[in-house]
């Protein structure tokens, strides 16, 4: 298969503006004869509906929390990039492309990334229109932050609920297209598969949570706003409802699902108190702008109170790995210096799994009340999870899943293999290569759902008559019915493991073979014992009650189903790129100083899957990452 | 740690709903709430019972998602927290609590512990957002914005939507939800020009949806996990009748 990536000729900085000064647009009285249909109301789901609401297509927006203000973008913390300059710092449009370039290891599309530095702009002034109140200086003009693999401040915020605001901007955009009748919102609504008739995607198979009901909807485009896999390793950062299922179907339908091993480790979680946790909780990387990240140098005093080992004893490890960047380097490297220390066996903490984050040096510096001001609530969380209180004593914190770059493959033009399929946000894989830079994902969210797909769509139905199928169209009953046919399914097994042990069970694993570092063996290893899982959990899983009415058992288990199946997938990806790159590391690849080694000749290149049916190999495909401007380099922050 | 958990259990929207009392063992302090009801229905669904439901996501206080009444406190005892941030280590081994889902007429049961809170998304819908659509918009810096009129409207927008304040007033009114959002958009150079209309419009779609009215009780804000201050009821109340003695406002 050919992936072509439709990126545009011309220069790279002027491919945008080109491909939207002559791309073909459609009539403002024909805009509402197409319907599009926007799964997922994070940043990029619920921007993208209001803004093509607004344009005039008819909308419909669907997501499985009981409100669009829910989604899980909501949780991020610290803060969204844009290249305004307002420091007078140095930083520009280009300077941000290529952070984020090298940031992602030189493994993400060079147009895609310099179209996401241009419009980060635009982001930042929509957004304060919208009423989002990002945090401002005394002279009334907007504040800024610097963040991980970046020497400019860069970084606008909202005390520690930037995510948060921002979604609820987008939000409330969508609330008032809904008041208007231009979208219709699905609340606690399920997407479980996505109808491709003719080779074009005419819509999708959902299941209303509250009453069991599966029914069809059909339109001219589906865009799928569904976010990352993160949870496929159990614990991670991610809400608990987070789900591959979406894209995963969308999958097993035809989409390519590219580079599906680059996920990301955040440095600076709550390190894992036990058993029974059910999810970690991050804590925003702002912190390391102050924060210094430290072990004891001797593993005899990691058992003492950290404010009895003086500061000779102490080993600032990322100071002294990387004196440039220090705390600030960017996430896959400090999590795997982290790692690095306590495989050395001078971890702090509960099972030795954590390092120290210290602000006694930043409360000399700044006065308590300042940090306060600064990170006051994440502070409180820490106290509220651990107990113990971040001013007097340094944090304690771990690496944990937190975001992932791979997703669904995508051209120019956030447009799947399949035709009429787009998908925008962390459940695509195109602008953050093998690593994804900090601040950068809410970025990237409102960009495509903003400024890039509502201009890219338009293109696309420009070129298309609208064609929508009637939802009794065959094709779509046929949908209905295996959709309806996996519930029961799942809920006649009647075995003796719960959904939660078997999700808990191949998360550890994956985890623990293709976490932070991966090697052929263990990747291998992750592969064949998945297919063992999956097969234990089709005979033995337990899922009570009945598909006619709400049921969060029979939710959990349909997502874990498509987890145990992905999971191989996600191995089978690690086990293929034979190179070590941004976030994922194989440990046959790396410089004698521990850094990772790429491979260039052989790996520049995208890894899309392409579903084979049932236990079959699915098919390697590449699209090379042309590099005509960026000339990669060792990715070095010392 | 033992408890004894005595949790309300009701089918569907129709169903009359009852008490349920069962025993959870093996309960360390360091666990959340949840995760000690993840437990539960574990115990549950071994036993061949239907597990408890309730709403829950990003369990770490902030996406709103869960709601839980424990021992007749919205979202437990601890204050500005939400049922997900408290821990075990707040009760004592041995203890009886009961949990409950919120109640209020506005947010119908639709099984155990998961209400329907759509109401709040319509009153949002009535006007709680600033009328501009994607593009055209000036600079971030065009409109300088005083950090205290800044701050003061990000204290109103931290509102998670979680509906406590509802739970917790004896009126189930939603005055706490809806000043947030007239706060913090009242606040801004932004919100200005559809000021008085979207606090008359919003008023009147809290009160189409069935909450009641506010008698200045603050059972809300002391519930709120965010901690909201009844000050902006204040202001939604001054913002009301200045609205009301305008001339001519749309809505």
């Amino acid at each position: 298969m050919k992936l072509e990536s439709k990126v545009p000729t011309g220069s790279l900085p002027d491919k945008w503006t080109e491909y939207k000064k002559h791309q073909k647009l459609v009539n403002p009285a024909n805009k509402r004869k197409y319907s599009v249909i926007v799964v997922g109301t994070g940043l990029a789901g619920s921007s993208a509906a209001a803004t093509l609401a607004e344009l005039g297509y008819e909308v419909r927006a669907f997501c499985f929390q009981d409100s669009p203000r829910r989604a899980h973008s909501i949780a991020a913390q610290g803060g969204i990039n844009a290249a305004k300059n307002y420091q007078n710092d140095g930083d520009s449009v280009w300077r941000l492309f290529y952070d984020t370039i090298k940031g992602g290891d030189f493994r993400a599309r060079e147009a895609n990334v310099h179209r996401l530095a241009e419009v980060s702009v635009s982001i930042i002034d929509q957004c304060a229109a919208q009423g989002v109140p990002f945090a401002r200086e005394y002279g009334g003009l907007l504040d800024n932050r610097s963040f991980g693999g970046a020497q400019v401040s860069r970084t606008f915020y909202c005390r520690g609920q930037t995510g948060q605001q921002l979604l609820l901007g987008a939000y409330q955009a969508l609330s008032r297209q809904i008041s208007y009748g231009a979208v219709k919102m699905f609340s606690r609504t399920e997407m479980l598969d996505l109808v491709v008739i003719d080779g074009k995607a005419r819509g999708i198979v959902t299941r209303n949570l509250e009453t069991g009901k599966v029914e069809s909807h059909s339109a001219d485009a589906v865009v799928l706003a569904t976010g990352g896999y993160s949870n496929a390793f159990y614990l991670s950062t991610n809400a608990v409802g987070c789900n591959v299922t979406a894209t995963y179907r969308a999958h097993k339908r035809g989409a390519l699902f590219a580079n599906p091993c680059y996920t990301q480790i955040h440095p600076t979680c709550i390190p894992v108190s036990g058993d029974h946790q059910s999810k970690l909780t991050l804590m925003s990387e702002s912190l390391r702008n102050d924060g210094r990240v430290w072990v004891p140098k001797n593993p005899a005093d990691i058992g003492k109170h950290p404010t009895q080992v003086p500061d000779a004893e102490r080993d600032y490890f990322l100071e002294r790995l990387y004196p440039s960047y220090g705390n600030l380097a960017p996430r896959d490297v400090s999590s795997r210096g982290a790692k690095r220390v306590c495989d050395e066996g001078r971890g702090v903490g509960a099972g030795g799994r954590g390092v120290y984050l210290d602000f006694a040096e930043a409360i000399k510096r700044k006065t308590k009340p300042k940090v306060e001001a600064l990170y006051g609530n994440l502070f409180d969380m820490y106290q509220r999870i651990t107990g113990e209180n971040g001013y007097d004593q340094p944090m304690r914190i771990y690496p944990a899943l937190h975001y992932t770059m791979g997703g669904l493959w995508v051209d120019y033009e956030l447009m799947s293999n399949v035709e009429g399929l787009f998908v925008v946000g962390e459940a695509n894989f195109s602008d953050h290569g093998a690593n994804r830079l900090g601040a950068s994902a809410l970025m990237q969210g409102l960009a495509d759902g903003y400024f890039v797909l509502p201009y890219t769509l338009t293109r696309y139905f420009a070129d298309v008559k609208t064609d929508r199928k009637p939802v009794d169209h065959p094709e779509f009953k046929r949908h209905e019915e295996e959709v309806l046919t996996g519930v029961k399914k799942l809920l006649s097994i009647k075995g003796k493991k719960t959904t939660t042990e078997f999700h808990r069970e191949a998360g550890k694993l994956i985890w623990d073979n293709v976490g932070m570092s991966r090697t052929k063996q263990s990747c291998e290893q992750t592969v064949a014992r998945m297919k063992e899982l999956r097969a234990e959990f089709w005979e033995n899983v337990n899922v009570p009650g009945s598909h006619d009415n709400l049921n969060q058992a029979l939710e959990r288990a349909g997502r874990v189903a498509d987890f145990l199946e992905f999971g191989e997938l996600l191995a089978l990806d690690a086990l293929t790129r034979e190179e070590s790159c941004g976030g994922h590391f194989r440990e046959e690849y790396q410089y004698p100083d521990g850094e990772a080694k790429r491979d260039d000749e052989h790996f520049i290149h995208a890894a899309a899957w392409e579903y084979q049916g049932g236990d079959k190999t699915p098919l390697r495909h590449q699209e090379p990452m042309n590099y005509e401007t960026v000339k990669p380099s060792v990715r070095s922050y010392k | 740690m033992k408890f004894t958990i005595k949790v309300w259990r009701q089918k569907n929207r129709t169903d009359a709903g009852r008490m349920a009392e069962y025993a959870v063992d093996g309960i360390t302090p360091d666990m959340s709430f949840l995760e000690m009801m993840d437990q539960l229905n574990e115990q549950l669904i071994k036993a061949g019972e239907e597990p408890v439901a309730f709403d829950h996501d990003c369990r770490e206080g902030i996406c709103g998602s869960c709601n839980m009444m424990i021992n007749g406190q919205a979202h437990g005892p601890e204050r500005g927290a939400t049922t997900c941030q408290v821990h075990m280590r707040s009760f004592r081994d041995g203890d009886r609590l009961v949990v409950e889902p919120w109640r209020a007429a506005a947010f119908p049961v639709i099984r155990d512990l998961v209400v329907d809170r759509s109401a709040f998304d319509r009153v949002i819908q009535s006007g709680g957002f600033v009328g501009v659509n994607t593009g055209g918009t000036p600079d971030g810096n065009a409109v300088p914005i005083p950090k205290v009129d800044q701050d003061r409207a990000m204290d109103a927008a931290q509102c998670i939507g979680c509906g406590a304040c509802v739970a917790a007033c004896p009126n189930a009114s939603a005055m706490l939800f809806l000043s947030a959002k007239v706060g913090h958009l009242g606040a801004l150079p932004q919100g200005q020009p559809e000021r008085k209309a979207r606090v008359k419009t919003m008023v009147a779609a809290h009160d189409r949806e069935g909450f009641g009215h506010c008698t200045n009780i603050g059972e809300c804000e002391a519930a709120c996990p965010k901690e909201i201050s009844t000050e902006f009821i204040m202001q939604l109340n001054r913002d009301y009748i200045t609205s009301a003695l305008s001339a001519v406002v749309r809505g």
